[in-house]
């Protein structure tokens, strides 16, 4: 079941590996991407540690890691071709994917219905 | 700043029954993008044309106090009032004619750049359009007052609306409202009278293409502004296309690019000090621009064109040969140039075009080339 954070993140876990991507909300507001920097293979990432970057035409934004783990692929595919992240953003356009460390943490995530309660109080 | 104390526009209105994607900039509640979005608002102003509110701005008009006269007697005694502030050759403006100046302070820093313009007919001598920037205006107006001295008046227009017409199709949409916009060469202004009322039309803009700046009154902006978007090549454009835009034309964004540590001849700006200026050095600052436009200054805004796809931001430290030799003031992505780009201050020694350096994206080192402005050619009508 996917789960989503309060930082746009979603995140779909099969078995210890989870695969991380921004929600269709966070493209919408972001606009027109331009670059994506992502994670680099055998790195280490924390929970609501930064992960990636995502770049617009007018700025800069974090991307942040759902759980902790070590990313074991990233999807190289947005280097050449960013807008799919406005395209697809909770499908092809998956950022990277995380070796859990401990898959328990999910539960501190929401889930669908969690997260469009969530985005209709912003 | 709290919600009350944001201003609006004559066209906010507007702009939320367009669907734009509102914030406050420079205390005004503004359109930053509409449905359309950055990348295509930007295109759009360079293959038809972008339409602009930037009533945020400070429009004014200052007026000798003995009351307007005609000829060249009463422009030169309002030119004299506001040279004592600025470099550039107010006096020798000719009728109609506009001007891009900058207020200067003691130490030749740039307090504000702003437009000047000399009225285009004889009944209106011994007053000056000036149009400042919307973060600075509330100071400019306030320095602009203190050189009168009381003998001139500040009469501020920032309560109509200011629309910017921005593309190569701007003036076939004008000339629809105001005849002979075709004719106005780059850099003038004139009155018109339309529907009754009095608009100024300027021949200038912020985005390096064809366009003008039209002071319209606010009761009839929002019916004006509706008519010119409902011609098919007309779309609204945000703030957010207006910076990409400008940046790739290469010019400067207050408060970024240029501020009151810059010197014009730093910003590569000199070229707004004309001759006559120059010969009497009798502008704030005169002493460090004199000797900056002798002997070279230290440092210099360049262009830098990055060769991956990671745009550089404001801030960005600039390297070469691992030594800091300068900094980002502006950067992101050129939807024209389809590419990172960005202007900053080297220092003199490696400002030489072509000249390899990196900039520091996230502490990694990104390969850039300096490169000659504008980024995109200007295309200017100049007549």
């Amino acid at each position: 079941m996917r789960r989503f954070t309060k930082e746009h993140e979603w995140v779909d876990v099969e078995g210890d590996v989870a695969t991380v991507g921004i929600t269709a909300y966070a493209a919408e507001q972001l606009g027109d991407i331009v670059y994506v920097d992502l994670p680099k293979v055998g790195s280490a990432v924390t929970q609501m540690g930064p992960m990636a970057v995502v770049e617009s035409v007018k700025a800069a934004s974090d991307v942040y890691a759902p759980l902790t783990g070590e990313i074991v692929a990233a999807n190289e595919s947005l280097s050449s071709a960013p807008e799919k992240v406005n395209e697809t953003p909770e499908g092809e356009a998956w950022f990277a994917k995380i070796k859990l460390k401990a898959v328990g943490e999910l539960d501190a995530l929401m889930d669908a219905d969690a997260y469009n309660a969530f985005l209709k109080t912003l | 700043m709290s919600a009350a104390a944001v201003k609006s526009t004559p066209l906010t209105a507007l702009h939320r029954n367009l669907g734009a994607r509102m914030a406050p900039f420079a205390g005004y509640d503004m359109p930053i993008q509409y449905a359309d979005g950055v990348m295509k608002e930007h295109l759009w102003t360079r293959g038809r044309c972008g339409l602009f509110d930037v009533s945020h701005m400070g429009p004014a008009f200052l007026s000798l106090a003995e009351g307007v006269g005609t000829g060249d007697a009463a422009h030169h005694r309002v030119a004299a009032i506001v040279e004592r502030l600025v470099p550039a050759d107010i006096r020798g403006l000719k009728p109609g004619q506009i001007r891009y100046t900058m207020l200067l302070n003691a130490d030749g820093g740039i307090i504000d750049d702003l437009m000047i313009a000399r009225p285009s007919t004889d009944d209106l001598q011994g007053v000056l359009y000036i149009v400042a920037n919307a973060g600075c205006k509330e100071q400019d107006f306030a320095l602009i007052e203190e050189a009168c001295a009381g003998a001139a008046r500040l009469d501020r227009a920032d309560d109509r609306a200011l629309v910017a017409l921005q593309g190569p199709d701007a003036a076939d949409v004008l000339v629809n409202w105001v005849k002979g916009v075709k004719e106005m060469p780059f850099m003038s202004h004139k009155r018109a009278l339309v529907q009754g009322e009095e608009w100024l039309v300027a021949r200038c803009g912020y985005t390096g293409e064809d366009g003008f700046e039209v002071l319209i009154p606010a009761g009839s902006a929002p019916g004006v502004v509706k008519s010119m978007l409902s011609h098919a090549h007309v779309r609204p454009i945000g703030l957010g296309a207006r910076d990409s835009l400008r940046l790739e034309a290469g010019l400067c964004l207050y408060g970024h690019d240029i501020d009151t540590t810059t010197s014009p001849v730093e910003a590569g700006l000199a070229w707004t000090i004309q001759k006559r200026r120059r010969e009497a050095g009798d502008f704030p600052g005169a002493a460090r621009i004199l000797r900056e436009l002798s002997e070279g200054p230290a440092r210099q805004r360049v262009g830098f064109r990055l060769l991956d796809r990671a745009p550089a931001r404001e801030g960005a430290r600039v390297m070469a040969g691992g030594a800091e030799v300068g900094q980002v003031t502006s950067g992101g992505f050129g939807p024209s140039v389809n590419g990172p780009i960005a202007m900053g201050y080297v220092s003199a020694a490696v400002a030489g075009a072509h000249a390899l350096v990196e900039l520091m994206v996230r502490d990694q080192p990104r390969a850039a080339e300096i490169v000659e402005m504008p980024f995109v050619p200007h295309r200017y009508h100049r007549g």
